[in-house]
């Protein structure tokens, strides 16, 4: 079941009521999370927390999960949510247990992620005296937040949480923080479902503007080179299916960023690629050469767009977007349309279809002949390392050759993230799930957690490197005890892989602190295991798998596949020397884009 | 990409309506700060409708950044209602307060120059004076350069107040 709330109803859960009974305030949070139809949190109890987690022990319906570090709780909330749909929730207590949760409040705001973060706070009557483990956690999210909410009265408990899930869920998802007080939670107070929703000053807008639309069409209609620009937008609003009719009506190549991937699928022949700084040479030349964007629950992001000023230099800009401050915020709309994809796409289909009809389209032939040699002559690929070590793009194309388009792959952020976007087959929205806005290394093994928990029923791979999976692999614990069998792929390339990349690149092989000793010494002539992965997840109760032969690697990949009765991690040693390509450097225009080290690719070709 | 028309960096005011909510003060400007927003001035106050504040926020911008800082504001959930108020259509209002030297030899120049802006003394001590003064901003700047030659001790100054011109509410439509 998919919980949305609209304009109309507001009201996240199955909308059961509840007559008034008497509670204490932690009570009347742990109803409210059931009316609302949570199912699974994720949290660590602390003082200011503790009396909230005393009645969740008596709750039939909430699975709570207890993490080992809360940066764990808030990435595996956003797992959670990013593989359901639903609210992801996570639990802290105050002071550094709100301020572990931080980084993860940070990530799923810039990726959207619907999150509801729910922190203890001290006792009221002490607030601003810098009391035992205080911290202003409202004033240190509000700026990674949709919303905060700060609550002292008991009485506000069940509106704050229908608010906040509201919140969260509808129009433009994102996090919200609900911190309670210690007393408020104590004190007596009434339950009743449902509550009154206020939120004067939230309105989503869910319909886009019927004249815009009809705009666009005459647009898509007259256009010689369009393309579909598409954003992880188009899987929050689960629209990918009518993406999909719109896509086919119109025939334009689709390109679709790190966070859509999975919303159109690879295997579709107007499928032109991923875009951005270490997008496919195809689909960054179908933005550079378009006259058209039709751009769809995007943002032009910088590492999309590379320099700004002479990004697709020649196209008009049709927007669509949830959220209205981004259209025009970094490229000038055309034709800007505020509204739900849900709605927009399927009306947008039909007004191609009826202007379509009634002039004469523009030949995309040439267009197509243009991005198809691009296709072929420039498809992603990577040359085998020399130092005889495995390619670490290999093996996490034959992960996802093992696992399918049914198996959910979450990475980390760097390198062994980018393979993962370029190597593995998408095929449906959610298949993956990534840290694409604020890059957070660590992301990987909870959020795994989180998708696991979320979809107990596929195989969950996390593609980790080895330097993020030193940042938050004690969830290896939560995972072994709550018997969430994720996968672990560690393409460990014994170093801070991207970083050591641009010093290749940027600063003349000057490795600088980039050198983690998780296989080999800086010279590359020792081994060295610190820590040895292996006998690091035997210790957390996992099964440790090493690969170090190209040969080994289809056999400790179907050995991993079939361990499903608790996690697995495989310490895949691959080539310290392998980089990511094709690249478009930072700041430079993406039409400089290489394919491989100071090699830039014959956009024109003999055809044009 | 920037938009090229003619789009001047010029002061424009915008009247913000707000939940009263604890924090709300401290969203609005830090939003400002995190998107580098420059902020003029910045005046708040309650409404007319209780629960309601009124923040009157001047900004200096062009017409582009002026529409992203709007649509930001309306991302908040305690914001209400923005409106930009343009000068020839709003009265905009700023309240001055300036201790200003005046011993007895410049007492009447003084007081000269206060009655010609039509200023008022609110305070009086053996050798200075103090100043009320509201208006609009190009009025209270030329009442200071007058009275700067005589030695300025101290100045408060308000952020502008606006309000538009005619029978009209911000609060009218606010609740539809």
């Amino acid at each position: 079941m998919l919980t949305t709330t609209t304009a109309e109803t507001r009201l996240y859960g199955p909308g059961r009521s509840v007559a008034p009974e008497p509670v204490t305030g932690s009570q009347a949070i742990i109803r409210s999370l059931e009316e609302l139809g949570v199912t699974d949190v994720f949290g660590i109890p602390g003082g200011a927390i503790l009396p909230t987690y005393d009645p969740l022990m008596d709750s039939e319906q909430i699975n709570h999960i207890l993490v080992r570090h809360e940066q764990g709780a808030g990435h595996a909330a956003q797992g959670y949510a990013m593989v359901t749909g639903e609210v992801g929730v996570c639990f802290a207590t105050s002071g550094p247990g709100a301020t572990n949760l931080v980084t993860a409040i940070a990530d799923a705001h810039m990726d959207s992620v619907p999150m509801v973060a729910i922190t203890g706070q001290v006792n009221a009557a002490v607030i601003g005296t810098d009391a035992f483990q205080e911290a202003d956690i409202v004033g240190i999210a509000t700026p990674i937040t949709k919303h905060t909410f700060l609550v002292t009265d008991p009485d506000q408990i069940p509106q704050v949480m229908a608010e906040a899930f509201h919140i969260a869920s509808s129009g433009r998802p994102g996090p919200v923080l609900v911190d309670i007080t210690k007393s408020a939670q104590a004190a007596q107070t009434t339950f009743s479902w449902p509550p009154k929703i206020g939120l004067n000053g939230y309105k989503p807008t869910s319909k886009g503007h019927p004249k815009q639309i009809r705009e666009a069409a005459k647009l898509i209609a007259a256009s010689h080179r369009p393309v579909f620009y598409v954003g992880g937008g188009l899987i929050k609003a689960e629209a990918a299916e009518e993406f999909r009719t719109l896509a086919e009506t119109v025939g334009a190549p689709v390109v679709n960023t790190l966070m859509a991937r999975g919303a159109f699928p690879d295997s579709h022949p107007l499928n032109v690629g991923m875009p951005g700084m270490h997008g496919s040479v195809s689909a960054v030349a179908a933005l550079q050469q378009a006259d058209l964007l039709i751009t769809l629950g995007a943002r032009f992001d910088d590492r999309v767009t590379g320099q700004l000023d002479s990004f697709a230099p020649e196209a008009k800009v049709i927007h669509a977007d949830v959220d209205p401050a981004e259209i025009s915020k970094n490229r000038s709309a055309d034709v800007p349309i505020v509204g739900s994809l849900k709605s927009i796409i399927p009306e947008l289909t039909t007004a191609c279809t009826e202007v379509f009809a009634s002039t004469e389209r523009p030949d995309l032939n040439p267009w197509w002949t243009r991005l198809n040699r691009l296709l072929e002559t420039y498809p992603l690929g990577w040359t085998e390392p020399e130092d005889g070590a495995i390619a670490p793009q290999k093996v996490i194309q034959r992960i996802g050759a093992a696992s399918g388009p049914e198996a959910v792959y979450v990475a980390g952020v760097g390198q062994h993230q980018m393979w993962a976007a370029q190597f593995v087959g998408y095929e449906r929205p959610r298949q993956w799930l990534n840290s694409g806005g604020l890059g957070t290394m660590g992301y990987s093994v909870p959020a795994a957690m989180g998708a696991a928990v979320g979809n107990p029923d596929r195989t969950v791979w996390a593609i980790d490197g080895d330097g993020c999976f030193q940042m938050t692999n004690q969830e290896l614990a939560t995972c072994a005890i709550n018997n969430i069998p994720i996968k672990v792929a560690v393409i460990n390339n014994s170093s801070l892989g991207m970083v050591r990349q641009w010093q290749t690149l940027f600063y003349e092989s000057r490795y600088s602190n980039t050198d983690l000793n998780t296989a080999l010494n800086p010279s590359g002539e020792e081994v060295v295991r610190i820590p040895d992965f292996v006998k690091l997840a035997e210790a957390y109760g996992c099964v440790g798998l090493r690969c170090e032969r190209d040969e080994d690697i289809d056999s400790v990949i179907a050995q991993a596949l079939e361990i499903n009765d608790r996690p697995v991690v495989v310490d895949f040693v691959v080539s310290r020397d392998s980089m990511v390509w094709p690249m478009v450097p930072a700041g430079v225009s993406n039409s400089d884009i290489q394919v491989a080290r100071n090699l830039t690719p014959d956009f024109d070709g003999e055809d044009d | 990409m920037a938009q090229s028309s003619s789009n001047d960096v010029a002061r424009r005011t915008l009247s913000v309506l707000v939940e009263d909510v604890p924090g709300v003060l401290a969203k609005v400007a830090g939003l400002f700060a995190r998107r580098a927003f420059n902020i003029h001035s910045l005046a708040v106050g309650p409404s007319e409708v209780e629960g309601l504040s009124r923040i009157t926020v001047v900004v200096d911008a062009d017409a582009e950044l002026l529409e992203q800082i709007t649509k930001q504001l309306n991302k908040l959930i305690n914001v209400i209602k923005i409106i930009e108020l343009e000068p020839g259509n709003s009265v905009q209002r700023e309240h001055l307060l300036i201790k200003v030297k005046a011993d007895a030899a410049a007492r009447l120049q003084v007081t000269q120059a206060v009655e010609l802006f039509r200023a008022k003394i609110v305070d009086v001590s053996t050798d200075s004076l103090t100043v009320e003064a509201t208006g609009a901003a190009d009025k209270l700047d030329a009442l200071l350069s007058v009275l700067e030659p005589f030695g300025v001790r101290e100045i408060v100054r308000s952020g502008s107040l606006a309000i538009s011109r005619g029978a009209k509410s911000m609060t009218d439509k606010a609740f539809r």
